[in-house]
């Protein structure tokens, strides 16, 4: 294996190196996130992968994902996940989290059947490592394509987005007091 | 020249010099150009210390003016040295940390909170050609990691362990997710009738005419101030550290140079969205209606005129209470800026048909 490492030029070792850390962070990351006592924490370590995520997306060239991924996840979504958190705990709870609860036997047994598929199959699998004929995908392309190739999934998916931001506030109501014009005077 | 062309000209005679010697060139020019990265980025460093100490004083003889007094005049010409008298006041301060706080969260969220603001720097259109990167998504960067901010705000409030910080801290990111929407739909006005997100090209398309001066422009740039003014907590926005109402909301616990970090970060994110706004609104570069061509001391001058905009608001407008503060940027802000994009496409669709 390590005849693979004569010919790499400079950058090339810094590209490898960078992902090698970039992967190892994120995958402390995600097992911080199932790991941690204190929920808060473990929200936060679920930036760092969400930030690994977009960092390996803009080592692929996607570069319009790999923004977009920080600006939707870590700006939105992580902090969606915080405020639920605070908001559906009592403070300083960390200590009743048991990070395992009783089915730890069962949850061995699966988990490690899993990983023992994928550690077969994917050394195996015939990765695409070039791609053949991209454009590059920077905004103008995607832009492009999501107002003629892909329209109707867009519409879709604005007409979801609809949805939710209207279930969103009908969920969030307060409810209307029932008769008031009793006491208002 | 520009930056690429001084990199390059610097490279190739490193790899001259180590071809001579009898090193391999390749790895020359990487430490040359990983050499040239360091040095930028210390000069971006060194831009942040002197801005942030800078921006202190000028805060403290603009407002004093503003009031009719002096503000400091003691120590050094006309006080300029009194922003080095607080950063050792600060440092000397004892560090004080409450009881029952998250470790993790209160020591990182003040270590964390420049991150953003500073890695911005690296994309402003300094002078034609001297954009240190120049990404094709430039502005879609910057606002991207200006929304990355928010959770480090979070964890300002949560890790106190101080129910006030926490309010402060979660109205501070409730402001802050709100008013980001309209600025990026402001800015997004611009890029539709420039046609790219690229920083250089959205300067280089103002060189004869800044964006400001069409009525899209000019109402987008007023958004975009509002929701910038929004961003970085200043008045009228600062109801979340308002001293009267929540003690000193997200940063209430932090003392000495934890405060000071919370600062800097704070006059650093003025800087920016000043930068921001100087260079898709203003003409970054560009002198007015192409006087003067290109020339740097033309987008320093927008920036501090920006900075001063705002430390202009902060004694001029009453502070806005939290509610009044979401109705203006839900109701009232978001409705206008997409009435401006529909505005800009109209505008553009006209254009194209009159060809």
């Amino acid at each position: 294996m390590m005849e693979q490492f004569n010919n790499i030029a400079p950058w090339e070792w810094v590209q490898l190196i960078s992902f090698y850390a970039i992967a190892a962070m994120m995958v402390l990351g995600a097992l911080f996130v199932v790991t941690m006592k204190n929920i808060f924490h473990a929200a936060l370590s679920l930036a760092v992968v969400a930030m690994g995520a977009a960092v390996v997306y803009l080592m692929l060239d996607a570069e319009f994902l790999g923004f977009v991924q920080i600006m939707v996840y870590v700006g939105a979504v992580i902090t969606l996940i915080a405020f639920v958190v605070m908001l559906t705990q009592r403070a300083n709870q960390s200590g009743d989290n048991k990070a395992t609860n009783h089915q730890k036997f069962i949850s061995f047994v699966s988990v490690g059947t899993v990983l023992a598929l994928l550690l077969w199959k994917i050394p195996n699998a015939s990765w695409l490592t070039t791609v053949t004929n991209a454009e590059l995908a920077n905004a103008h392309t995607i832009g492009n394509a999501l107002l003629t190739d892909y329209l109707l999934p867009f519409e879709a998916v604005s007409v979801l987005l609809l949805a939710v931001l209207i279930g969103a506030i009908v969920l969030s109501r307060r409810e209307k007091p029932a008769k008031d014009d009793g006491g208002a005077e | 020249m520009t930056l690429i062309e001084l990199t390059i000209k610097i490279v190739e005679w490193v790899q001259a010099l180590a071809a001579a010697r009898g090193i391999d060139p390749s790895w020359a020019g990487f430490a040359a150009e990983v050499a040239i990265m360091c040095v930028l980025g210390g000069i971006v460093l060194a831009m942040v210390s002197v801005a942030g100490m800078l921006l202190i004083w000028m805060e403290r003889k603009v407002s004093a003016h503003m009031q009719s007094r002096i503000g400091p005049n003691r120590v050094g010409p006309f006080g300029l040295f009194q922003s080095v008298a607080d950063a050792v006041k600060l440092l000397l301060k004892e560090d004080i940390s409450p009881r029952g706080k998250d470790l993790i969260s209160f020591w990182l969220a003040p270590m964390l909170i420049s991150v953003p603001a500073v890695m911005s720097f690296a994309c402003f259109p300094y002078h034609k050609g001297w954009i240190p990167i120049d990404l094709d998504l430039g502005l879609l960067y910057l606002m991207a990691i200006g929304s990355a901010a928010v959770i480090i705000i979070f964890m300002a409030g949560y890790g106190s362990n101080n129910k006030y910080s926490m309010l402060g801290g979660m109205r501070t990111i409730a402001q802050i997710i709100t008013y980001e929407i309209p600025a990026v739909l402001a800015v997004t006005a611009v890029v539709m009738t420039t046609g790219s997100l690229k920083m250089s090209t959205i300067v280089d398309a103002q060189s004869q005419v800044w964006n400001i001066f069409s009525v899209w422009g000019l109402i987008a740039f007023i958004i975009y101030i509002i929701c910038a003014t929004a961003e970085t907590n200043r008045t009228p926005f600062d109801l979340p550290e308002a001293e009267s109402e929540l003690v000193a909301g997200y940063h209430t616990e932090y003392t000495g140079m934890k405060f000071a970090l919370f600062f800097v970060a704070e006059y650093t994110n003025m800087v920016v969205v000043s930068a921001i706004a100087s260079a898709v609104f203003l003409g970054g570069y560009y002198g007015p209606f192409g006087l003067g061509g290109a020339s740097p001391v033309w987008m320093l001058l927008k920036v501090i005129a920006m900075i001063y905009l705002m430390m202009w608001f902060r004694w001029t407008f009453p502070r806005l209470r939290i509610d009044q503060m979401m109705m203006f940027g839900w109701k009232v802000l978001l409705p206008i800026s997409f009435a401006n994009i529909v505005l800009v496409g109209i505008w553009m669709a006209f254009k194209t048909l009159g060809q």
